[in-house]
C-alpha cells in the first residue's frame, strides 16, 4: 500500500496500550495505529457498557476517547502518536 | 368544556394539572410549544430550600420540597436528594451563613471540614452549611411524566401542544375559555403558567402583571467517569445575588454533577429582555468561578452552554391564586429561578383554590392584585 | 482596529482559495484550522514523516490544491491545529474575534481579530442509525477515507461499502485499490442516479469512470437498491444484514454478508454552527440541511461575514473551491469600498437598487458591481446545478425508519434506543429539541453531529440550525484564560 502513494515512512516505534506495544509509523493518529494494529474496540460506553472504536474517524464523533498520558477523553482519530505515549482505554 | 384550562405544559403548568385532575377536575393544558420548551427545559432542575430568606417564599419552598419527595414515588424524573453545600470564602461570612440556616429554622449541619462532603473542594475555604433537602429534578422530564401520570390516573386530562393562546375569553366579567391558533377551549377557569411569558397571558385578559426576563447561562461540561461533585455545592454570593434588584450581569458559583455524568455549571443573571445571543464575558466568568472552587474542573471541558429566561417580579416573589381583577383567572407564574422548586406547592395550592378549598398556606403574599 | 483584515476558518479547498484570492487583492490573512495540515476532509494529507512521492494517487485534483497551498503560506498567516470554538461580532460592524484553542496536547486560547470572516468550515458524513452501528468494525465512508489519505491504514480486510450518493465509490475504490476486498458497495437508490442528468454528469464523467474503472478490475460488484440494514457481531463487526429495498428504503428481502469492516455514508452534514453564532440567516438544502444563505457573492446576510463551500449546500470540493474564491474577492472589494465609504464627506448619498423586503442592505441585487470575474460566476452556476440534480438522485427516503427496532441506538453518546424517543414524542414533545430534552438524543459528546439528522426525521421536521455556543469542546481552564487581545 506504500507502493500506492509512493510512501516511505520512517522508523516505526511502539506506543504502549494498556501495557501492550502497538507499532506506529511517524505521523499517524493514535486511533489510526491501533486500527492497523487490529485493535477496533477499546472504549466501552457508560451507560451500556458498549465497545467502541473508530467511527467517524475526524474528530466529530468521540467514539474513539482514549487516556493519553494521563490526560483523559482524548479524540484517538486526532491525535499523533508520540514515541513513549501511553494510552489507556 | 373543561373546568381548568391550564395555559402552559412546563413544570409549573404541569403540577397545577396534575394537582387538579387529581381533585377530580377536567383538565385541558395548552402550550403553543411542546411539552417543558420553555424555562423549564433551560435550568437545572433546582429544588432548594437553602437560598430562601425567611418568609412566605421559605414556606412554599419546604411544602414544595416535601411534594417533590411525594411525587417521585408517582412518577420517574430522576428524582435526587443530593442535598446543597453552601461554602464560604471567609470565616465573616461563614458567621453570615450560619445566622441565615438558623433563622430559616430548616434542616441543616454546619460544616468545618468541607473535604468530608465535597473531596475535591478548593483549599483555603472557611467553611459551609449543608442542607440535607436540597435536591435536583429532570425538570423536563417531570414536567412531562407529571402529565403523563396525572392522564394516567385521573383520566380527566388533555395535553394539547403547538396550541397558542391569543386571547382570553370572558362574559360578564368572567373567564370564560380562551381563544387558541386552534380554536376557541372553553372552561371554568384559566390558569396562567406561562411562566416568563405570564405577563402577555395577563395582558391578553386585561390585567397588568410586571413579569420580565431575567436572563442565565448555564455551562455542562463533558461526561465524567468518576462524579467529580457529590451535592448541589454554591458561594454564599449566590444567596444575594437571588435577591438583588440589579440589572447588571451578576455571577455566582453554584456547581452541580448530574445523573449523566455532566456537571451543570451557574449561575449568571442579568436584565436584556429575550436576547439571546451568547455572551462570552459570561462563559467566562463562569467557568473562572467554577474552576476557583472545584480547581479539578480546569482540565474539564464544557462541551455545551445555554440560557434561559427566569420571570421575575420586582418582589421576587410568585404569582398564585385567583386576580382579584377578573375572576376565573389564574395566575401560577413568576417563579423566578426557584420554578421547578416551588412548582408542586403552587398546583397543590392552586388546585386547592379551584376546588374551593382553603389552601394549606397562605396565599396573599403570593396575590395577583398586590402590583396595583 | 483589527490584526487581519480577512480571517478563514477551515483549510479544505473553499477556505484555501478564499483566503488566497483576499491575499492575492491585498488583504491580511490569517486562515485557522484545526487540523495539522492543510486539506480539509477532502484532500486529507499524509504526514510528511511518509516522504510520499505519488501522494496525488489517493486523490482527484490534489496538485491544484497543493500549489494553492503553496502560494497561500508565502501571503497569509496559516495558523493550524487551531479548533475555533466561537466567533464574536465584537465591537461594531467588521470587528469580529475568532477564539480557538491551539495544539494538539496542551491546549492554550488564541484569538484572532479581522474585519471580515470567512466560514468555510466543511462538512462530516451524515449517517443513518441501524440496528448494530455502533460496532467497532463500523465506520463512516469518511472515517474509512481518513485512515487511508490521512494515514495510509487501510480500514479492513473484507469491507462492505454503503450509502447513497457519489462518495462511496471513490471510498470504495481507494479501498480496493490499497488492497482491501470490498465485497460489494451498496446504493440505497435507484441504480440510474447520474445517468438520469446526463448533460450535468459529463463533467464529471471522467472522475466517475476512473472509480467505476477500478472498482471493476478488482471486481466489485455494484447493487443498488440494496443497503445495509443490520449490522452483527460479539464486540466487533462479523456480518451484516443487506435488504433489498423498495423504492421508499422499506426492506423486502435479506441477505447476509460476512465482513470485519463496513463503510457507511448517507451524504454529509454542513457544518454551520459558526455562522449560526454569528447571527447569519439560515436556510435549507434540498437534502435537509440547514445551510447559510448567501447571496451571489457569498456573502451571508451579517455584513462581514462570508460563507463558502459546504456550510452553504454540499456540493463537493469543485464548488467549494470556486465559491471560496468569488468569496475572497468579495471580500477584498467589501472592505476596500467600506476604506472608501468612510473617507467619504458625510452627507453623501449612496444610491441602491430596490430589493425585496427582508433581504439585507448588504447584499447586491446581483453580481454586476461585483469584483467577481464572470467565468467564475458561471462555473459556480454549473455546478450548483450539478449539485442539486445529486441531491435529487440520492435522497435519503423514509423507509430507513422501519430498519430500526425498539433497542436501536439512535444517539450514540447518550445511547439512547429509538423507544426512548418514541416516549419522548408520547409524552409530549413535538419536534427534535424537546426530543432532546426529554430523552436526551444530542446532549453527548458529539452534540448531535452524529444523530441529529436522524433525531430530526423521527421528530417529523428538517434539521434545525444547530445552536451551539461552544463548537469545539474547551477545558474550562481555557475558557478561564480567554482574552479579547489577539495573540
Amino acid at each position: 500500500m506504500n507502493d500506492l502513494a509512493g510512501a516511505r515512512p520512517e522508523q516505526p516505534f511502539d506506543i504502549l496500550v494498556d501495557g501492550r506495544a502497538v507499532p506506529v509509523l511517524p505521523g499517524q493518529t493514535i486511533g489510526a495505529a491501533l486500527h492497523a494494529a487490529g485493535i477496533r474496540a477499546w472504549r466501552t460506553t457508560r451507560f451500556g457498557g458498549r465497545p467502541r472504536g473508530l467511527f467517524c474517524g475526524i474528530g466529530v464523533c468521540f467514539d474513539c476517547l482514549v487516556s493519553v498520558n494521563g490526560a483523559p477523553e482524548q479524540r484517538a482519530c486526532l491525535l499523533q502518536a508520540r514515541p513513549g505515549d501511553e494510552v489507556r482505554t | 368544556m373543561a373546568d381548568v384550562i391550564v395555559i402552559g405544559a412546563g413544570a409549573v403548568g404541569a403540577a397545577c394539572a396534575y394537582y387538579a385532575a387529581r381533585a377530580g377536575l377536567d383538565v385541558t393544558v395548552v402550550d403553543r410549544g411542546p411539552v417543558a420548551g420553555g424555562t423549564t427545559g433551560a435550568g437545572e432542575g433546582n429544588v432548594l430550600v437553602s437560598d430562601k430568606e425567611p418568609g412566605p417564599e421559605l414556606d412554599l419552598a419546604l411544602l414544595s420540597n416535601r411534594l417533590w419527595r411525594e411525587l417521585a414515588e408517582v412518577a420517574d424524573f430522576e428524582y435526587e436528594p443530593k442535598g446543597g453545600l453552601v461554602v464560604a470564602e471567609t470565616p465573616e461570612v461563614l458567621a453570615r451563613l450560619e445566622e441565615l440556616a438558623g433563622k430559616q429554622g430548616v434542616e441543616h449541619t454546619r460544616v468545618t471540614d468541607l473535604r468530608d462532603y465535597e473531596p475535591h473542594l478548593a483549599p483555603g475555604l472557611a467553611g459551609g452549611v449543608h442542607y440535607p433537602q436540597d435536591a435536583q429534578v429532570q425538570p423536563m422530564l417531570a414536567a412531562a411524566r407529571l402529565l403523563k401520570a396525572a392522564r394516567e390516573r385521573y383520566g380527566s386530562l388533555r395535553l394539547r401542544t403547538g396550541v397558542t393562546v391569543t386571547g382570553v375569553l370572558t362574559s360578564s366579567g368572567r373567564v370564560t375559555g380562551v381563544r387558541t391558533t386552534e380554536g376557541d377551549i372553553l372552561g371554568g377557569a384559566v390558569v396562567n403558567a406561562a411562566g416568563t411569558w405570564g405577563g402577555e397571558i395577563a395582558r391578553m385578559a386585561g390585567v397588568e402583571l410586571p413579569i420580565l426576563p431575567r436572563r442565565g447561562f448555564i455551562l455542562v461540561t463533558e461526561p465524567l467517569r468518576e462524579p467529580l461533585v457529590r451535592h448541589k455545592v454554591y458561594t454564599a454570593a449566590y444567596v444575594t445575588n437571588v435577591a438583588s434588584d440589579s440589572a447588571g450581569l451578576e455571577t455566582s458559583a453554584v456547581v452541580e454533577g448530574t445523573p449523566a455524568g455532566t456537571v451543570l455549571i451557574g449561575a449568571s443573571r442579568e436584565r436584556v429582555g429575550f436576547d439571546r445571543t451568547v455572551s462570552l464575558p459570561v462563559l467566562r466568568r463562569l467557568a473562572a468561578q467554577a474552576v476557583a472552587l472545584f480547581p479539578a474542573l480546569r482540565d474539564v471541558r464544557a462541551i455545551r452552554a445555554y440560557c434561559g429566561f427566569r420571570p421575575y417580579c420586582p418582589d421576587h416573589l410568585p404569582v398564585i391564586g385567583e386576580d382579584p381583577r377578573l375572576p376565573g383567572l389564574h395566575h401560577a407564574c413568576g417563579h423566578e429561578g426557584a420554578g421547578i422548586g416551588l412548582a408542586p406547592a403552587t398546583g397543590h395550592l392552586l388546585a386547592q383554590v379551584l376546588s374551593g378549598e382553603r389552601p394549606d398556606l397562605d396565599l396573599t403574599p403570593f396575590d395577583p392584585g398586590r402590583f396595583s | 482596529m483589527s490584526a487581519y483584515d480577512l480571517a478563514v476558518v477551515g483549510g479544505g479547498p473553499a477556505g484555501v482559495a478564499g483566503a488566497l484570492t483576499a491575499a492575492q487583492a491585498g488583504l491580511r490573512v490569517a486562515l485557522l484550522d484545526a487540523a495539522p495540515r492543510l486539506g480539509g476532509q477532502y484532500f486529507r494529507r499524509l504526514p510528511e514523516t511518509f516522504h510520499a512521492t505519488r501522494e496525488a494517487a489517493l486523490h482527484h485534483g490534489l496538485d491544484r490544491f497543493l500549489r494553492q497551498s503553496r502560494a497561500l503560506r508565502s501571503l497569509a498567516d496559516v495558523l493550524l491545529e487551531h479548533r475555533v470554538w466561537a466567533v464574536e461580532r465584537h465591537g461594531g460592524l467588521g470587528d469580529f474575534v475568532v477564539h480557538a484553542v491551539a495544539g494538539d496536547r496542551e491546549e492554550r486560547p488564541v484569538t484572532v481579530r479581522a474585519s471580515a470572516l470567512l466560514i468555510a468550515t466543511g462538512a462530516h458524513d451524515r449517517p443513518l442509525p441501524f440496528p448494530g452501528w455502533d460496532l467497532p468494525g463500523v465506520l463512516t465512508a469518511g472515517g474509512a477515507q481518513a485512515l487511508l489519505k490521512g494515514n495510509l491504514v487501510v480500514a479492513g480486510r473484507r469491507v462492505v461499502v454503503a450509502g447513497t450518493g457519489p462518495f462511496p465509490l471513490p471510498v470504495a475504490a481507494g479501498l480496493a485499490r490499497a488492497g482491501a476486498r470490498v465485497v460489494e458497495v451498496l446504493e440505497a437508490n435507484g441504480p440510474l442516479g447520474l445517468a438520469r442528468h446526463p448533460a450535468l454528469a459529463a463533467s464529471k464523467l471522467g472522475e466517475a469512470a476512473g472509480y467505476a474503472l477500478a472498482l471493476a478490475r478488482h471486481r466489485v460488484p455494484y447493487r443498488a437498491r440494496q443497503a445495509v440494514v443490520a449490522a452483527h457481531g460479539d464486540g466487533e463487526l462479523t456480518h451484516v444484514t443487506v435488504g433489498r429495498l423498495d423504492r421508499d428504503w422499506r426492506v423486502v428481502a435479506t441477505r447476509t454478508v460476512e465482513c470485519d469492516t463496513l463503510a457507511v455514508g448517507y451524504g454529509f452534514v454542513p457544518q454551520v454552527e459558526l455562522a449560526v453564532q454569528a447571527g447569519c440567516a439560515m436556510g435549507h438544502d434540498l437534502d435537509g440541511s440547514p445551510v447559510v444563505s448567501v447571496d451571489a457573492a457569498q456573502r451571508t446576510s451579517v455584513a462581514g461575514v462570508y460563507a463558502a463551500g459546504e456550510p452553504t449546500g454540499v456540493g463537493g470540493a469543485e464548488l467549494a473551491e470556486v465559491e471560496g474564491r468569488i468569496a475572497g474577492h468579495a471580500a477584498a472589494a467589501d472592505l476596500r469600498s467600506a476604506v472608501h465609504l468612510a473617507a467619504e464627506p458625510p452627507g453623501t448619498a449612496v444610491h441602491r437598487p430596490a430589493e425585496p423586503p427582508g433581504t439585507p442592505a448588504h447584499w447586491a441585487a446581483g453580481p454586476a458591481g461585483l469584483a467577481v470575474p464572470e467565468p467564475l460566476l458561471r462555473r459556480r452556476a454549473r455546478l450548483r446545478a450539478f449539485a442539486q440534480a445529486l441531491h435529487r438522485a440520492y435522497p435519503v427516503r423514509p423507509g430507513w425508519r422501519d430498519w430500526l427496532t425498539p433497542a436501536t441506538l439512535v444517539c450514540r453518546c447518550e445511547e439512547v434506543p429509538y423507544e426512548a424517543v418514541r416516549e419522548a414524542m408520547d409524552l409530549g414533545a413535538t419536534d427534535a429539541r424537546s426530543v432532546k430534552l426529554l430523552a436526551r438524543p444530542g446532549m453527548g459528546w458529539c452534540q448531535g453531529r452524529m444523530c441529529g439528522y436522524a433525531v430530526a426525521c423521527l421528530a417529523g421536521e428538517l434539521p434545525q440550525a444547530p445552536r451551539r455556543p461552544i463548537a469545539q469542546p474547551i477545558t474550562l481552564g481555557s475558557l478561564e484564560r480567554m482574552t479579547d487581545d489577539p495573540s
